[in-house]
C-alpha cells in the first residue's frame, strides 16, 4: 500500500455514540477510519455528545440507530445543530447516517401514536411508525454496486418528491417496504437503513466517503490498491446466503 | 380432559420412544401440555419453597447450576431445567421422570432458567415465589427488536414475582426496574465493588465511549446485599451481612462469573434466610463447575481444548477480557441461525484487539467473523466456513487452545468432539 497521503489528517465525527450505537454502527466508523489509513491518510475521530460544541474541520460524519429513548435524547441537540449541518451539507461534507440518524435527518418522525420528533430535513423524507418491525437480511442496487447490509427498523420512511433514494431494493424492505427505494442522498450525505455493518461489506461505497472527504479537503483522492479478499467473501457468502 | 397421571403417563411412553428414535427432548413435554394444560401450573404448585425464576441477557445457565448447588448444599432437594430446555413443554418434558405417583413434582424448590421471551408466557401460569434479574444488553435484537422492549419483558416478571426479586445494582436497566416494584415485594440487590467495578464495562462502554449518562440512576454504594469485592485470578471476595467473607477459589473462569456468584449467594440468602451459613454457601459457590457448554475443557492429548459460548457483544468482551492474551490458540465459529441471532452486526461491537492472531474461523459466518477481525488488523491463518474441517485444522495445533463459539456452532462442535474425545457432561 502506498503512503503517498502520509500526513494528511482527515478528522471524522462520530455521532452520539452512546446513545445511537446499536447496531454495529461503530463497525462504520472503524471502517471510516481503516481504510482512511490504508489509502495513506491519517484519521482522527472525534465524538460529539449531547450538549456539547460541535468539533471544528470536519471531513466525515458517521451517525447510527438507537432505540426509541436514545433518539428522544439526542434529538434536540441535533435539532440546535441543525443550520450548522446543513451548511456543512452544501459544503459537500461526506456524512452517513444510519437508521434512527438517517430518521431524524429527515423532516419529523412521527410514531404510532401520533406523537411527533422533528429532525433537522437534510434529507426531504418523512418517517411513520410502522405496526411491525422490518427486520432482515437486505440486498440494494446503488451507484455503487450492490450494497448488502441488514434492517431492523419499525419506522417507514417516504420519500418526499424529487428526493433521491441511495439505492433501488433488491430484496429486503428498505425505507417502506412499499416502493422499493433504500436510504436517501443529498450531496455527499448519505441515509440509509442498512446496517451490519453497512461499510466493511461494501468497501465502493466507505472510499466513496473518504474520496469525498479527501477531495474537498485537498482537491483530489488517490486512492491505494486494497486488498478487498475478504469483503469480497463476504459479500459472496450474503448472495449465497439468499441475501 | 385427561387426569394429571395419564398425561403423564402418555407423555413417559412418548419420551420412551423419542429416545428410541433418537429425536427431540421437548417432543414429550409438547404432548403432555397439550394433553394437560394445566399440567406446568398443577405440578410445580405444592412445593414447599416455592419457584424461583432466573432471567437476564447473559449468565443464566451458569447461574442457575449456582443457585441449584447453593441450595443443594443446605440440603433441599431442587428441580431444575436443563440448559436450552426453557419453553414451558421443555421444563415440562424434564419433569417427567421426577413425579412421584400422584403427579407432583417431587423436590422442594424448582430453580428455571427462562429466557426473557418465554419467562412471559411461563408467569402467566406460574407467578414464581422468587425471581432473579441478571442484566441486560444487546442479544438477539432481530428477535426483540429494542432493548427497552427487552426491560419491560424482565420487568413483567418481577412484578409477577410474589415474594421477592432480587436485581443487578450495577446494570441501569435492570436496577430501575428495582424502583418501579410496589413495595410488598422485597427487592434486594448484587453488584460489584467499586475494586472491581471496571472489569464489567457495560454496553454504553463500547470502544471506550463510557457509559450513558441518561441511565444512571442508581449509586454505586447503594446498599447491596451481595458485594462483589475482590476478585484476583479464580479467588472471588464477597461481602455480606455486612462483612467481607473469606475469598473463594471459583472452578469457573471468568470474571462475570464472579458477579454471578454474587447473583447467586444473594437470591439463595433470599431463599433461605436465617437458614443459609455464609460458610456453607461459600464453600458450595467454589465447587460449582462450568455448565454445558460455558467454559468447558476438554483434555485434547494432553492439550486443554475450551469452549467458550458467545451470544452477544458484552458476553463476547467478557470472555475476550477473562482469558490471558495469547495464552491459547484461537478459533472462532460464528453461526447465524435461529438460535444464534440471524444478525451478526453486534461482531462490529466487540473489541478483538486483544488476540494477536486467529487460527481458524469457522462457522456459517465465518467470512464476516474474517472481515471483522481484519478491520482490527488481526491476522486469520484459515478461514474454513464447515465445522468439521475447520476442526480438523485446529485440533493439529499443539499446545493449549480456545474456542469461542455461538450457540448452535458449540452444538456442532461438540458433537465432532464427542466423537473423538471424552467429553464431559455430554449425553
Amino acid at each position: 500500500m502506498t503512503t503517498h497521503n502520509a500526513a494528511l489528517p482527515l478528522r471524522i465525527v462520530h455521532l452520539y455514540p452512546e446513545q445511537m450505537n446499536i447496531y454495529g454502527d461503530t463497525g462504520n466508523v472503524l471502517t471510516m477510519v481503516r481504510r482512511a489509513q490504508w489509502h495513506g491518510y491519517d484519521p482522527e475521530v472525534v465524538v460529539h455528545r449531547p450538549g456539547v460544541a460541535f468539533p471544528e474541520d470536519v471531513d466525515l460524519i458517521v451517525g447510527g440507530g438507537g432505540q426509541d429513548s436514545g433518539q428522544g435524547l439526542v434529538a434536540d441537540d441535533l435539532l440546535a445543530l441543525g443550520d450548522h449541518i446543513h451548511g456543512l451539507a452544501d459544503d459537500g461534507v461526506a456524512m452517513l447516517m444510519v437508521c434512527g440518524l438517517y430518521q431524524l435527518f429527515g423532516n419529523f418522525f412521527e410514531t404510532v401514536t401520533g406523537e411527533r420528533l422533528d429532525g433537522i430535513g437534510i434529507f426531504d423524507v418523512a418517517t411513520y411508525g410502522g405496526p411491525k418491525r422490518l427486520v432482515g437480511n437486505v440486498r440494494a442496487n446503488t451507484q455503487f454496486g450492490e450494497v448488502f447490509g441488514y434492517e431492523n427498523h419499525s419506522g417507514l420512511t417516504m420519500l418526499g418528491e424529487g428526493q433521491r433514494p441511495f439505492g433501488e431494493i433488491a430484496m429486503g424492505s428498505g425505507n417502506n417496504g412499499r416502493d422499493r427505494t433504500e436510504g436517501a442522498i443529498y450531496n455527499n450525505v448519505y441515509g440509509t437503513y442498512l446496517h451490519g455493518s453497512v461499510l466493511p461489506k461494501n468497501p465502493r461505497f466507505a472510499d466513496a466517503l473518504i474520496e469525498a472527504a479527501a477531495v474537498r479537503r485537498y482537491g483530489a483522492f488517490a486512492p491505494a490498491q486494497i486488498d478487498d479478499q475478504l469483503a469480497e467473501r463476504a459479500r459472496s457468502r450474503a448472495r449465497q446466503l439468499g441475501v | 380432559m385427561l387426569s394429571h397421571r395419564s398425561a403423564v403417563r402418555i407423555g413417559l411412553l412418548v419420551r420412551r420412544l423419542a429416545q428410541l428414535r433418537g429425536s427431540g427432548t421437548a417432543l414429550p413435554g409438547l404432548v403432555v401440555e397439550r394433553l394437560d394444560p394445566g399440567f406446568l401450573a398443577a405440578a410445580l404448585a405444592g412445593l414447599p419453597e416455592g419457584v424461583v425464576v432466573i432471567t437476564g441477557t447473559n449468565g443464566k445457565t451458569t447461574t442457575t447450576k449456582m443457585v441449584v448447588e447453593l441450595l443443594r448444599a443446605t440440603g433441599l432437594k431442587v428441580f431444575s431445567n436443563r440448559s436450552g430446555s426453557n419453553f414451558t413443554r421443555g421444563i415440562i418434558a424434564g419433569m417427567l421422570g421426577e413425579l412421584d405417583e400422584h403427579g407432583k413434582l417431587n423436590a422442594d424448590i424448582a430453580v428455571l432458567e427462562l429466557d426473557e421471551a418465554h419467562a412471559i408466557h411461563f408467569i402467566r401460569e406460574v407467578p414464581p415465589r422468587y425471581s432473579l434479574l441478571l442484566n441486560i444488553t444487546r442479544d438477539q435484537l432481530d428477535r426483540f427488536g429494542e432493548v427497552d422492549y427487552t426491560a419491560r419483558l424482565l420487568e413483567k416478571v418481577a412484578r409477577a414475582t410474589q415474594v421477592g426479586v432480587v436485581l443487578n445494582r450495577d446494570d441501569p436497566l435492570v436496577s430501575r426496574i428495582g424502583e418501579a416494584l410496589p413495595a410488598v415485594v422485597e427487592r434486594r440487590y448484587f453488584g460489584s465493588g467499586s475494586s472491581v467495578q471496571h472489569l464489567f464495562p457495560d454496553d454504553g462502554h463500547l470502544y471506550g465511549a463510557g457509559p450513558d449518562p441518561s441511565l444512571a440512576t442508581v449509586e454505586p454504594d447503594n446498599d447491596a446485599d451481595v458485594v462483589l469485592t475482590g476478585l484476583g485470578g479464580k479467588s472471588a471476595t464477597y461481602s455480606f451481612e455486612g462483612a467481607v467473607q473469606p475469598p473463594v477459589d471459583l472452578a469457573i473462569d471468568g470474571v462475570h462469573n464472579a458477579l454471578n456468584g454474587a447473583a447467586a449467594l444473594s437470591i439463595v440468602r433470599m431463599v433461605l434466610r436465617d437458614r443459609a451459613s455464609g460458610d456453607v454457601l461459600l464453600k458450595a459457590l467454589g465447587s460449582v463447575g462450568p455448565a454445558f457448554g460455558r467454559g468447558e475443557s476438554i483434555d485434547v492429548d494432553g492439550s486443554p481444548l475450551e469452549i467458550v459460548l458467545v451470544k452477544n457483544p458484552s458476553g463476547f468482551r467478557l470472555s475476550l477480557r477473562s482469558y490471558a492474551e495469547n495464552d491459547a490458540a484461537t478459533m472462532i465459529a460464528i453461526n447465524d441461525r435461529y438460535a444464534d441471532g440471524r444478525d451478526t452486526s453486534w461482531l462490529w461491537d466487540v473489541d478483538f484487539s486483544s488476540l494477536s492472531d486467529v487460527a481458524v474461523v469457522s462457522g456459517t459466518r465465518a467470512d464476516d467473523m474474517a472481515l471483522r477481525l481484519h478491520y482490527d488488523n488481526i491476522e486469520v491463518a484459515h478461514v474454513e466456513g464447515a465445522l468439521p474441517a475447520a476442526l480438523d485444522r485446529f485440533l493439529a495445533i499443539e499446545g493449549p487452545k480456545r474456542i469461542y463459539c455461538t450457540y448452535t456452532a458449540m452444538m456442532a462442535i461438540r458433537s465432532v468432539l464427542a466423537s473423538k474425545f471424552d467429553l464431559a457432561g455430554i449425553q
